[in-house]
């Protein structure tokens, strides 16, 4: 018994020293659930990145803590994520992943006064006047227009379908697209919406079929599209599908086999391709990541946090703010800098195909 | 709704198109069939909705992957006997995990309130689900395709009716079991054992009937055909997550409730109905809105008919 209350009186001690001398700073994404490997991938990112910053003395004399929190793409959770963030006092915050999720937790994070940057690509995630809010990747509206574009010069002539998931970020996306190819003169000859999580959408696939598709354009995520494209397949139709940045990840090319050299998808310029970032590109690719997709962005986000956090001189939420709002930050994604309302200025969108299971730039 | 406004709607493309989505759509109802036998057999024979079935399906259908992995491994490439294979160690070891089920989460409870099994039989879903995906990863587990190719039925301006092999594995498959099934519940002394426990579980045990193990074979068999469509659906879709037991649960307990609840021929009626209905109105109306239009048509029919299409009016057990 004394030796118990021995145990817990050392306990109590313990616990009483202040254990975050570190920054706290924190991801947050789809760890699990069908979305798991973006989440995987900004942790890949965000971890060596703050190994980087950390190998250098940290910033201000500080080293940097990770936290990492799961919101598996379920805006109710990540509500909770961003609470227990906020209980944990961190000081930056790079996530979520789904807009459906960042939107709602940005208001939690922006309350608590917690500067955060995203990858989130709908459009209202920096429309609704929230100043916490940085987005280091482009927005739908501009990635729907370079789709819609490269679509109605492209495939002059032939059917095109829009398709959507009814998530935001998916019809956000396939609106515009639509948007896009209306305002060029190509009607879509369809606009459909599915349920995403479910396996059989062969009636989608007879309905292109039916109206003589060649393209869809799609709204969503890549295991649906993995789905499409086999079941078209199957029905003997050859669908050219183009989508949006979520089609960067490999689960396309596993799911979907050869099929996924149809997919054409818009993405931020290749960050993989920039000269400046070829160090950063080779460590992680001697610590056996492949710097694809999300990785290089949560290596920028956490490079954003330390280099404001140097300009400002100042973990605190006022200084922070407006040293992001008014600098400029050399990441590996190229010279970060933001408007008003939190959008990233660097040009948005490229079109990538995917060749025998890696994308490139399409060929013109 | 667009097709039909902006199209010149020929007759013969509309016929192929018809054609086409009722092949998709026995073949996802032949699925759905499958399951729902395994929830109304269950029924039956104890008056509780196994909620865990679906996730019997989704283990089965992880199973059926990693028997095909390891397979392709060890370098068998005859497509025959990789499905023969698959389909007789995803059928073993789904039926282990069908008695195990039983045996630990609702025999304990036999004879205790009605909701009890009922809430054992939640829990032992979400256990499946979540131990799935723990040691399986939450990743989408994709196979290369196995059963490649079809044939082209009928062509009508520019659109072919496709028969995938696939498909018609799916069918042939359903149609046998069907076959066995009838005999095995009609004809043998398992199945007389079965349909008297059915009727009155007291008398059948005072004639020297061992009950529970009857009730663990009914299981075993219920898992055995889930087991079946989890092999026949890892080949024809490709893919398979450990979510996939809910939705397919939820659409094969619908299948067996508008079939008639306790009445096989009705789960399989129920199961080809639902597969038609989602096919037909996800080509001709919009794909957004046919769960909504399959769970009208359960509404529906229960408001007519409410022991379902093919279920005798009597079910009341306790």
């Amino acid at each position: 018994m004394r030796k118990n209350m021995l145990l817990a009186g050392i306990g109590l001690l313990v616990s009483a020293v202040p254990v975050y001398a570190d920054h706290l700073v924190a991801i947050a994404g789809p760890m699990t659930g069908q979305y798991a490997s973006a989440g995987d991938q900004i942790r890949k990112g965000a971890e060596l990145a703050i190994a980087d910053i950390n190998a250098k003395g940290g910033v201000l004399g500080q080293k940097i803590k990770l936290e990492v929190g799961d919101d598996a793409c379920d805006p109710k959770q990540a509500v909770s994520v961003a609470n227990a963030m906020v209980n944990k006092k961190i000081v930056f915050m790079h996530g979520h992943w789904c807009s459906s999720s960042t939107i709602p937790a940005s208001d939690v994070y922006n309350e608590a006064q917690i500067p955060m940057a995203t990858v989130s690509t709908n459009p209202q995630v920096t429309e609704r006047g929230l100043k916490n809010i940085f987005r280091i990747m482009g927005r739908d509206d501009q990635q729907g227009a370079v789709a819609g574009n490269y679509l109605a010069d492209t495939f002059k002539g032939k059917k095109i379908a829009v398709v959507d998931d009814k998530s935001a970020y998916g019809k956000g996306l396939a609106d515009e697209i639509a948007k896009a190819l209306q305002a060029k003169g190509a009607k879509p000859a369809l606009r459909e919406s599915i349920t995403a999580g479910e396996k059989d959408y062969s009636g989608l696939v007879s309905k292109l079929k039916s109206a003589g598709v060649e393209v869809m354009a799609y709204g969503g995520y890549h295991t649906e599209v993995a789905l499409i494209l086999r079941q078209a397949q199957q029905a003997g139709l050859k669908l050219t599908v183009m989508g949006g940045d979520t089609m960067t990840n490999t689960e396309l090319v596993t799911a979907a086999g050869p099929a996924s050299d149809n997919v054409l998808f818009t993405f931020s310029p290749d960050p993989r391709k920039n000269p400046a970032a070829a160090d950063v590109v080779k460590k992680f690719r001697d610590a056996k990541v492949e710097p694809e997709g999300y990785v290089m962005y949560a290596y920028a986000a956490m490079q954003l946090f330390a280099q404001a956090t140097e300009q400002a001189k100042s973990v605190k939420y006022a200084d922070l703010e407006k040293a992001m709002r008014s600098g400029s930050f050399d990441t590996v994604i190229g010279k970060l800098s933001f408007d008003a309302k939190g959008d990233n200025k660097l040009p948005g969108f490229m079109v990538y195909q995917w060749k025998g299971g890696k994308y490139d730039y399409v060929a013109k | 709704m667009n097709v039909v406004k902006n199209k010149k709607w020929e007759s013969g493309k509309c016929m192929a198109l018809a054609l086409q989505q009722l092949i998709n759509g026995l073949t996802l109802g032949a699925v759905y069939g499958l399951i729902a036998i395994g929830y109304t057999m269950v029924y039956g024979i104890i008056g509780m909705i196994n909620f865990a079935h679906g996730d019997i399906y989704m283990v089965s259908a992880f199973i059926a992957v990693s028997a095909f992995t390891l397979l392709a491994s060890l370098g068998i490439t005859s497509v025959p006997l990789a499905l023969l294979t698959v389909l007789l160690l995803s059928v073993l070891f789904t039926s282990v995990y069908g008695w195990a089920v039983e045996r630990t989460a609702y025999r304990p409870l036999r004879g205790s309130t009605r909701l009890a099994p009922l809430i054992s039989a939640i829990g032992m879903s979400i256990f499946l689900q979540n131990m799935v995906q723990l040691t399986q990863g939450a990743r989408v587990k994709p196979i290369p395709p196995v059963v490649v190719g079809g044939f082209d039925l009928y062509a009508s301006e520019g659109f072919t009716v496709h028969l995938a092999y696939s498909q018609l594995l799916i069918v042939i498959v359903t149609v046998a079991l069907m076959a066995a099934f009838s005999y095995v519940i009609g004809k043998t002394s398992f199945g007389r054992q079965q349909r008297a426990c059915e009727q009155d579980p007291t008398m059948t045990a005072l004639l020297g009937i061992n009950v529970d193990r009857t009730i663990s074979l009914t299981f075993m068999l219920g898992a055995t055909l889930a087991a079946v469509a989890g092999v026949l659906v890892t080949v024809y879709y490709g893919v398979v997550d450990f979510y996939i037991g809910f939705v397919a649960g939820i659409k094969a307990f619908t299948a067996a409730v508008l079939g008639g609840i306790g009445s096989m021929p009705g789960a399989m009626l129920g199961g080809l109905l639902i597969g038609l209905v989602e096919a037909f109105w996800a080509a001709y109306l919009s794909p957004e809105y046919k769960d909504v239009a399959t769970f009208s048509i359960l509404i529906l029919v229960l408001m007519f008919r409410p022991s379902g299409l093919l279920g005798r009016p009597e079910v009341e057990k306790v």
